[in-house]
C-alpha cells in the first residue's frame, strides 16, 4: 500500500473516532437516565408513582417499610428557597459591580475570588458550616439543635453565588457597547444606565443565572447532608432539621440491600432529580440563547 | 433623589454585595490554616492513619486521591477534547451538534450524587467492576466531561479561521490542519479546562460514595480493582462519622485537601490568564 492511501485510512479511523466522541455525550445522558430506570423502576411494582411522589412518610426500614418522597422533596425545596432568597440579589448586585463598576485589575482580583470559591469542595464548605455556623445558629434563635434548614440555605447560598455571579457577569458584558453610549448621551448617570438599561437588556442572561444556581443547589449534596441535621419529617420552620433528596440518598445508599425496595427507591429519587435538573438547565439554556442574540 | 447621591448609594450597596460573595472564601481559608496548621508534618502527609484515624497520617487518603484524579482524567481528556474538535471542526451547525451541545449543558446539570448513583449501577453492577478505583475514576471521569469539552472548545474556536484556510491552501488534509495548525495553539486553553477538571474530581465526594470510597482502610491500593480511601470522604468521614478525632486532624485534612484543588485552580487561572494576554492575532 501506498504511503499516501496508509494516510488516508489512518485520517479516515481518525475522523471517526472524533465523530464518536461526540457521540459518546449524548449516549452518556441517556445511560444515565437508563440505568437509573433499569435499577430504580422495580419500586413502581409494589408502590404507586402518586405513593412515592405524595406520600407523606420516608420510613424506608420500617415494616412496611414506607416509601413518601414528599418530606424530602419539601426539605429540598425549602433549603433552595432559603438559598435562593439570599444569593439571587447579592449574586446579581455582585454581578453588576463586578461588570459595570470595577475597574480592570480589581475586576480580575474578583473574578479569580469567585472562581475560587466555586472550587472550594463542598464537604470542606459543609465541614465549615457544621463547625462555625450551626453552632452560630443554635445560639441566636436558641433552639436546640444547630443543624436547621436555614444553616442548609446559608451554606447552600455560597455555593450558588459563584454560578449566578459568573453566568450573569457574562450576560452583562454581552449587553452592546453603543446601549450604554445612547444612555449617557441622553444626560443619564452612570447608575441610571447601569440599572435602567444595561440590567433591563441582561435579564434573560440574568433569568438563566439564577435559573442554573438554583439547579446547583438543588443537586447539592455533601454540605447539605452535613449541614441539615437530616430528619425525614415534613418541616413546619425553616429552624426545623431537614433531610434533602439528595442527601437521603447518599445517607442511606450504604445501608440499602442491593435489588430491594429501599435500594430502588433511592435510584427512584435520582430519577426525579435527573429529570428536576434536566427541565432546569433545559430552560436556563433557552434563556441563554436569548440573551446572546 | 438627587442622581448622584443615589448613584453613589446604589454603588456602596453593590460593592457591599460583591464583598459578601468574595469574603468567605477568605473567610474559609483563615479559618482552616489557623486551625489545620498545627496539625501538618511529615508524619501527617506520609504515614498510615493509626487508632481508629485519631492519629497518624492520611497517606492512602492522598494517593487515593491522585490516583482517582489521574484515572478520571486519562478518561475524559482524550474523549472530550475529540469532542469538542468535533464540534468546532467538523459539524459545523447541523441539528445533531445542536443535541450534542443540549447534552453537555445536561451533563453538566445532573446533580453529583446522581453521578454516584449511575456508576453504581454501570461499573460496580453492571460491568461488575466492584466499588473499585476504575468504577470511582470513570465516573470522575464522565461527570468532568462537560468542563474538558466546554474549555477545549473555547480554546478551539478561538484560532483564527484563517490558520486552518491558509493549511488546506497548502493541500493539508483536515486532520492535518487540526494537528499541526490547531490544535498547538489550542493546547494552553485545552490544559486550563484539563487543570479545572483535576481540581473539580479531586473535591468531589458525591461520586465516589458507592462507588469506590473507603471508611477506612490503612493499607495502600494494590490494583484498579481494589477499594481506596479518599481525601473528601475521609474528611466527610472523620468530621461526622467518628467521634473524638482531635480537632487538628480534621482541620489539617480540610487543609490538605483545600491546598490541592486551589492550587489546581489556581495554576488554571494563571496559565488562562497568560495564555490570553500572549495571543498575537
Amino acid at each position: 500500500m501506498s504511503s499516501k492511501r496508509l494516510r488516508k485510512l489512518k485520517e479516515w479511523w481518525i475522523e471517526k473516532a472524533i465523530l464518536l466522541s461526540g457521540i459518546f455525550s449524548v449516549v452518556f445522558v441517556l445511560l444515565i437516565f437508563l440505568f437509573l430506570l433499569r435499577e430504580g423502576f422495580s419500586l413502581f411494582r409494589g408502590e404507586s408513582v402518586a405513593d412515592f411522589l405524595f406520600g407523606k412518610s420516608w420510613y424506608p426500614i420500617s415494616d412496611p417499610p414506607r416509601f413518601g418522597i414528599l418530606p424530602l422533596i419539601l426539605g429540598s425545596l425549602l433549603v433552595t428557597l432559603g438559598a435562593a432568597a439570599i444569593s439571587v440579589p447579592i449574586g446579581l448586585a455582585a454581578a453588576l459591580f463586578i461588570a459595570e463598576i470595577a475597574p480592570g485589575r480589581l475586576k480580575e482580583g474578583l473574578k479569580a475570588g469567585i472562581e475560587l470559591l466555586a472550587a472550594i469542595p463542598s464537604v470542606v464548605i459543609g465541614f465549615i458550616g457544621m463547625i462555625t455556623l450551626g453552632p452560630w445558629i443554635k445560639n441566636l434563635f436558641h433552639i436546640p439543635t444547630g443543624l436547621t434548614a436555614l444553616t442548609g440555605s446559608v451554606t447552600l447560598a455560597f455555593m450558588a453565588m459563584p454560578t449566578i455571579v459568573s453566568i450573569a457577569e457574562d450576560a452583562i458584558t454581552a449587553v452592546p457597547r453603543q446601549y450604554r453610549e445612547a444612555a449617557v448621551a441622553m444626560g443619564a448617570t452612570k447608575w441610571q444606565t447601569t440599572w435602567r438599561i444595561v440590567a433591563r437588556a441582561a435579564r434573560p442572561g440574568m433569568v438563566a443565572a439564577v435559573m442554573l444556581g438554583i439547579g446547583r443547589v438543588i443537586g447539592e449534596t455533601m454540605a447539605v447532608m452535613m449541614v441539615t441535621g437530616n430528619a425525614a419529617t415534613i418541616p413546619h420552620s425553616i429552624l426545623q432539621p431537614v433531610r434533602t433528596l439528595t442527601a437521603t440518598i447518599a445517607a442511606e445508599m450504604g445501608e440499602s440491600v442491593q435489588g430491594g425496595a429501599h435500594y430502588a427507591a433511592l435510584f427512584a429519587i435520582g430519577i426525579v432529580l435527573f429529570v428536576i435538573t434536566f427541565l432546569i438547565n433545559g430552560v436556563a439554556d433557552l434563556y441563554l440563547h436569548r440573551s446572546r442574540r | 433623589m438627587n442622581p448622584r447621591l443615589s448613584q453613589k448609594i446604589a454603588f456602596s450597596l453593590l460593592f457591599l454585595a460583591t464583598l459578601l460573595v468574595v469574603l468567605p472564601v477568605v473567610v474559609i481559608l483563615a479559618i482552616i490554616v489557623a486551625k489545620g496548621a498545627s496539625a501538618i508534618s511529615w508524619e501527617f502527609l506520609f504515614s498510615m492513619p493509626r487508632d481508629g484515624m485519631r492519629a497518624g497520617g492520611i497517606l492512602p487518603a492522598i494517593l487515593g486521591t491522585l490516583y482517582l484524579v489521574l484515572g478520571a482524567v486519562l478518561f475524559a481528556v482524550p474523549l472530550g477534547v475529540a469532542a469538542a474538535v468535533y464540534l468546532v471542526e467538523y459539524s459545523g451547525n447541523n441539528r445533531f451538534s445542536r443535541l450534542v451541545k443540549l447534552a453537555i449543558v445536561n451533563l453538566a446539570g445532573v446533580p453529583s450524587v446522581v453521578y454516584g448513583l449511575f456508576g453504581l449501577g454501570i461499573f460496580v453492577i453492571f460491568f461488575r467492576f466492584g466499588a473499585s478505583i476504575l468504577s470511582g475514576a470513570l465516573t470522575l471521569g464522565i461527570m468532568i466531561l462537560p468542563v474538558i469539552i466546554t474549555s477545549s472548545r473555547e480554546a478551539l474556536e478561538s484560532v483564527p479561521r484563517h490558520f486552518r484556510t491558509v493549511s488546506l491552501s497548502l493541500g493539508a488534509s483536515r486532520w492535518q490542519t487540526i494537528r499541526h495548525s490547531v490544535l498547538p495553539h489550542a493546547l494552553p486553553g485545552i490544559m486550563t479546562g484539563m487543570i479545572l477538571g483535576l481540581g473539580r474530581a479531586a473535591g468531589e465526594t458525591a461520586p465516589i460514595l458507592f462507588t469506590v470510597a473507603a471508611f477506612y482502610l490503612p493499607r495502600l491500593p494494590q490494583s484498579v480493582f481494589d477499594q481506596t480511601m479518599a481525601l473528601p470522604y475521609h474528611l466527610y468521614v472523620i468530621s461526622t462519622q467518628v467521634p473524638g478525632i482531635p480537632e487538628n486532624v480534621r482541620y489539617g485534612t480540610a487543609l490538605v485537601l483545600l491546598t490541592l484543588v486551589l492550587l489546581l485552580n489556581l495554576a488554571a487561572i494563571i496559565l488562562r490568564s497568560r495564555f490570553r494576554g500572549k495571543k498575537k492575532w
